[in-house]
This record gives C-alpha cells, sequence and structure tokens, in this order.
C-alpha cells in the first residue's frame, strides 16, 4: 500500500493529456477519395467544403479512380512507357471528364446533370475545389496510384500543399479525426 | 434594420454548400457582437445555419420566411 497523498493535479493533467490524444478526438474530417465518378466526387466536395467551413480540420486522400480527377488537362507529363501511356489516355483526363457513376447514358446523363446544376447554381468540382484550397482543405494523392496509373506529379492540378504519400499518412489522420469517410 | 443587423448579405441563388461556406467568412467582416442578415432561397439553409453556428461558435438570433426568401439574422459572438 502506497504512502502518501494522490497527486491530484497530476492526475488530472495526465487524463486531460490522454483524453486529448485518444483516437478520434480532434474536430477533423478525413476522407478518402476512392471515386472516380463525378456525382461521387461531388459528394465528397461538397461534404469537405462544408465541414470546413464548419470549422472542422478537414483532410482528402485521393486514390485509385479519384486520382484521375487531379489531372490537370492542360499540362503533360514526359517519360512515360507505354503502359503508362495507355492508362493516361483511358482514364478521364482531369475532373470535367468525370462521368455519372448512373445513367451515364453515353454521356447524355452527365451533360444533363451538369446543365441541371449550371440552372440551379449547384457549385460544380472546379469551383469547389477552389473554395477548399482557400478554406485549408488538405489534399493527398496516393502514392501507390500515381505509380499504377503511371501519372507524375507535374500533371497534376495547382492546389495549395497538395502533396503525394502514402497510407499511413492518410491513417494517423484518419485515427485522429472525429468523423472518417469512404467515398 | 431588423434585429439590429448592420448589413445585409445576399446569398440569393447559392446552393448547397455555398451558403453554409459564404457565411463562415463572411461573418468575419462585421466586429463581435453585430448582426449580419443573410437572404437565401435554400430550403437547407434553415437546418444548415444552426448547424453551422453550433461548430463554428456563432449564433443564429432568429430567422424568418418571407415571399420565398428565407432571412437568417446571424450574430458574430467570436
Amino acid at each position: 500500500m502506497a504512502e502518501g497523498k494522490v497527486d491530484v493535479e497530476g492526475e488530472l493533467a495526465a487524463i486531460k493529456a490522454q483524453l486529448a490524444e485518444r483516437p478520434g478526438a480532434k474536430n477533423k474530417l478525413s476522407m478518402v477519395v476512392f471515386s472516380g465518378e463525378l456525382d461521387r466526387q461531388l459528394a465528397s466536395m461538397i461534404i469537405a467544403t462544408g465541414a470546413a467551413a464548419m470549422g472542422m480540420e478537414v483532410v482528402l486522400f485521393y486514390t485509385f479512380w479519384g486520382t484521375a480527377a487531379l489531372r490537370d488537362p492542360g499540362k503533360k507529363a514526359k517519360g512515360k512507357n507505354f503502359i503508362s501511356k495507355m492508362f493516361g489516355a483511358m482514364l478521364p483526363k482531369g475532373r470535367d471528364k468525370l462521368k455519372l457513376s448512373k445513367m451515364n447514358m453515353a454521356g447524355a446523363g452527365t451533360a444533363m446533370m451538369k446543365n441541371l446544376m449550371k440552372k440551379k447554381h449547384v457549385a460544380g468540382l472546379g469551383e469547389l475545389l477552389e473554395v477548399a484550397g482557400q478554406l485549408g482543405v488538405k489534399i493527398y494523392i496516393c502514392q501507390m496510384s500515381m505509380d499504377l496509373m503511371g501519372f507524375k506529379r507535374e500533371e497534376m492540378i495547382d492546389y495549395p500543399g497538395l502533396e503525394v504519400v502514402g497510407v499511413a499518412t492518410f491513417l494517423d489522420h484518419a485515427k485522429e479525426s472525429a468523423i472518417q469517410l469512404f467515398i | 434594420m431588423e434585429e439590429n443587423a448592420v448589413k445585409v448579405l445576399d446569398y440569393k441563388g447559392l446552393a448547397c454548400p455555398m451558403p453554409v461556406v459564404r457565411i463562415s467568412r463572411d461573418i468575419k467582416t462585421v466586429d463581435v457582437g453585430q448582426v449580419v442578415e443573410v437572404n437565401t432561397t435554400d430550403p437547407g439553409s434553415l437546418a444548415d445555419f444552426p448547424a453551422w453556428a453550433k461548430n463554428a461558435g456563432q449564433e443564429i438570433v432568429g430567422s424568418k420566411q418571407e415571399n420565398g426568401i428565407i432571412r437568417i439574422f446571424v450574430k458574430r459572438v467570436k
């Protein structure tokens, strides 16, 4: 049986520190953007900018098909091998070339949706990305996806703080976030 | 002005998420303690603004709907 008084202040401070460090403690949203379809990407951007507007820290991790949306159609990358060039040609070249996940109808459905959005003043991906940048939304691109699809850093869009990382970086952010999403 | 709003922010025609994105920025253009009036045509904003305020630490002091326009009064608390 230990002698002496309990160090209440010390214990309290230790508990507070533990609480602050526990998984999911931060007012933060971490989202995986896996899908390369227009409707899914719109949903992720609306959620991301909405969260940022509410004062949450937001981290996005673009991977697999989502990666193609970050391509800049005005940029070219050199030194690609044949497979990478093929992939590059087959995948959408940037956010304006994405299709709806349903009812694409050979492009007619997607065109109708874009038209409808314009009529209703719904922000498109370009506007949302700009807002996201202004609000400090952090975007990471999956290194492995870039490798697999043969994308190079220099052909991606300009976005403040854009970084190419691995899954551990994302998971570290996800772990301390209150909200984790996969779109 | 009603509710002592110091200015009116015209968000008519803006759709989700823009009203909330805009107020998060525009609320900083007034001093702490002042109230702004937001005019919006987005029905979702009626629920979104209180949710935003709760998270951003600001206050909704009133809202009314007239002639298809939703008027929301936001007070800058911090």
